[in-house]
């Protein structure tokens, strides 16, 4: 009996590391695919160069960088206010009957493709963009209002789970001290559940970051520093997903060394994520 | 708990050392096809270099070609049509590809053209432009002229759109135009099918595709250069400034494996795949 413990403790083991195998030979190929060009660059050279034409060997992915933040911000301004609103309206307001509606049609936006969020966008949200601002129509901004809709999901399934583990004693607490519902809401439930809700900004804002297909399809791809939310612009997932396919030699290494960045990028968002306090209240 | 660890990151390093020890015995190709042609009696082998732009074509070719003949062996190396022409002059190579016209000093090669590569400039049909020369077309990809009504079109701004970096199209047409820089406000789009959308749904915008590609769709304009429309007649006589030849250059006059490839790509069958890939045939 204990033998057959023992082996299938091993055979669990052993599916662990392959997970963790997964990740680290990942990372060891990115960085020794990519390092080269970061070396020959200069980081600094890499990081704030602001031209980008590797067939000529010029590699700066500034614009990129920025282009991903300026993406995963606006993203943020529109999901985020929004995933917290609906988190809230499942958690303390709604209805039974109204919850089994809006619950399977959250569960289905997460899990719809994303190639087809980039087809919405393309078709519908570029052209809005275009007719009402007379310009290109592939922008920041069309990039944010998808990637806003996209983070939807996270954003509400890990709010509302932590507004939903907030003690019923707090809110009962404050509504007996005569705060209104509202009142209990924003002071005591919230505040209360401030850890779970930045966790799932964090992993929204991984998702926003990570997001390729949609993004390639959507904001244009230029290689410039973008100069407002109109503008047309290149993410570090944009850069590697569209050039891929033709790239090869020094290119492609550097492509695998603005995957480098990303991985860098998506890193601190994981630590950043593992510095908030599990438990509710703290 | 320290044990697992400790558990965990051995397992993790006899895989690694065994997959490494995979890589390792994987031995080097080109010494294996040599080894085989010596000691296969009825295996031939053959070496192509050149234009990386003909290597893919190159490549579909051999891999039909192969269905016919499964002892050959091609080896399609990309070094640039200078090198691919080079090479077949030194003898290095049994094949050399070029995506450019010989020069007179190069004239010694034996050349067959295999396509024709040709460049549509579009536009939207709403679009009232239908002429553009060379040099306006490299201005405007260059960000020199930024609104139609330069070139007699509209009041409105232009909406560059191009393909990205590494792109075969892409590397045809800066080529062919002169352009050195593309302005980097330019739309980027990945594939010809993007770049045909984003033209279809904005009044003014401009892209670029192969002509095979663009040739059918109504919804675009295929605009004239330097007067010259773009169709297959202006394109084959080269007054069509944006295209080039596709060629397959030997030293001498070909023999065997190379003389068989070579006479299967003009076949009829070589040339449907040369059509599949949207370039234009070269026996009309």
């Amino acid at each position: 009996m204990i033998f057959r413990e023992k082996i299938v403790e091993k055979i669990l083991l052993f599916c662990a590391g392959i997970a963790v195998l997964g990740v680290a030979i990942i990372g060891i190929f990115i960085f020794r695919e990519g390092w080269p060009v970061i070396s020959n660059t200069g980081i600094i050279g890499f990081v704030l160069g602001k031209d980008w034409a590797p067939t000529q060997g010029i590699y700066g992915i500034f614009p990129m960088i920025l282009g991903s933040m300026y993406v995963t911000l606006g993203a943020l301004m529109i999901g985020v206010p929004i995933g917290i609103g609906c988190a809230v309206y499942l958690a303390e307001i709604a209805s039974q009957r109204l919850s089994t509606i809006i619950k399977p049609g959250i569960e289905l936006l997460a899990g719809i493709p994303s190639v087809i969020y980039g087809l919405y966008g393309m078709t519908v949200i570029v052209p809005i963009i275009r007719d009402l601002f007379n310009n290109q129509g592939f922008s920041v901004l069309a990039g944010s209002i998808v990637l806003g809709i996209m983070i939807l999901p996270t954003i509400i399934n890990i709010s509302k789970d932590s507004i939903e583990a907030v003690p019923k004693e707090y809110k009962e607490g404050s509504l007996a001290l005569g705060s209104s519902h509202w009142q209990a809401i924003i002071k005591v439930v919230l505040p209360a559940a401030r850890s779970g809700i930045i966790s799932s900004i964090i992993l929204g804002m991984g998702r926003a970051i990570g997001e390729t297909m949609a993004v390639i399809m959507i904001t244009g791809n230029s290689t410039l520093i973008p100069e407002s939310i109109l503008s047309p612009v290149r993410t570090l997932t944009g850069n590697i997903g569209i050039e891929m396919g033709y790239a090869s030699g020094e290119h492609q290494k550097a492509l695998f060394a603005t995957g480098i960045v990303l991985f860098v990028f998506i890193m601190v968002l994981n630590l950043l994520a593992k510095l908030i306090p599990n438990k509710v209240g703290e | 708990m320290r044990k697992s660890i400790k558990n965990l990151l051995s397992l993790i390093l006899v895989i690694i050392v065994a997959l490494s020890g995979c890589s390792g015995q994987a031995g080097n190709p080109e010494q294996k096809s040599e080894k085989e042609q010596i000691v296969g009696t009825e295996k031939q082998s053959i070496l192509i270099n050149g234009s990386t732009s003909v290597q893919p074509l190159a490549e579909e070719l051999a891999a039909a070609y192969k269905e016919i003949n499964p002892n050959a062996i091609i080896d399609i190396q990309s070094g640039g049509s200078g090198v691919g022409i080079k090479s077949a002059m030194d003898g290095v190579v049994d094949i050399g590809m070029s995506s450019r016209e010989l020069k007179t000093d190069e004239k010694t090669l034996k050349e067959f053209k295999i396509a024709t590569d040709g460049i549509a400039v579009i536009l939207n049909s709403q679009n009232p432009v239908n002429d553009l020369t060379l040099e306006q077309l490299r201005q405007i990809y260059a960000g020199e002229i930024t609104n139609w009504k330069e070139v007699g079109g509209n009041d409105a701004a232009i909406i560059v759109v191009t393909r990205e970096e590494g792109s075969g199209t892409r590397g045809a047409f800066t080529e062919l135009t002169g352009l050195e820089l593309v302005l980097s406000s330019a739309i980027t789009q990945g594939s010809t099918g993007a770049v045909m959308t984003t033209i279809t749904s904005d009044a003014n915008s401009i892209g670029y595709a192969s002509y095979g590609s663009v040739k059918d769709n109504a919804n675009l304009k295929l605009i004239s250069i330097d007067g010259a429309a773009c169709n297959e007649e202006n394109i084959y006589a080269g007054n069509y400034k944006i295209s080039r030849p596709f060629l397959m250059v030997t030293k001498e006059e070909p023999t065997g494996l190379a003389k068989d490839f070579i006479d299967f790509i003009l076949s009829d069958k070589g040339q449907q795949i040369v059509e599949e890939n949207n370039y234009l045939k070269t026996n009309k």
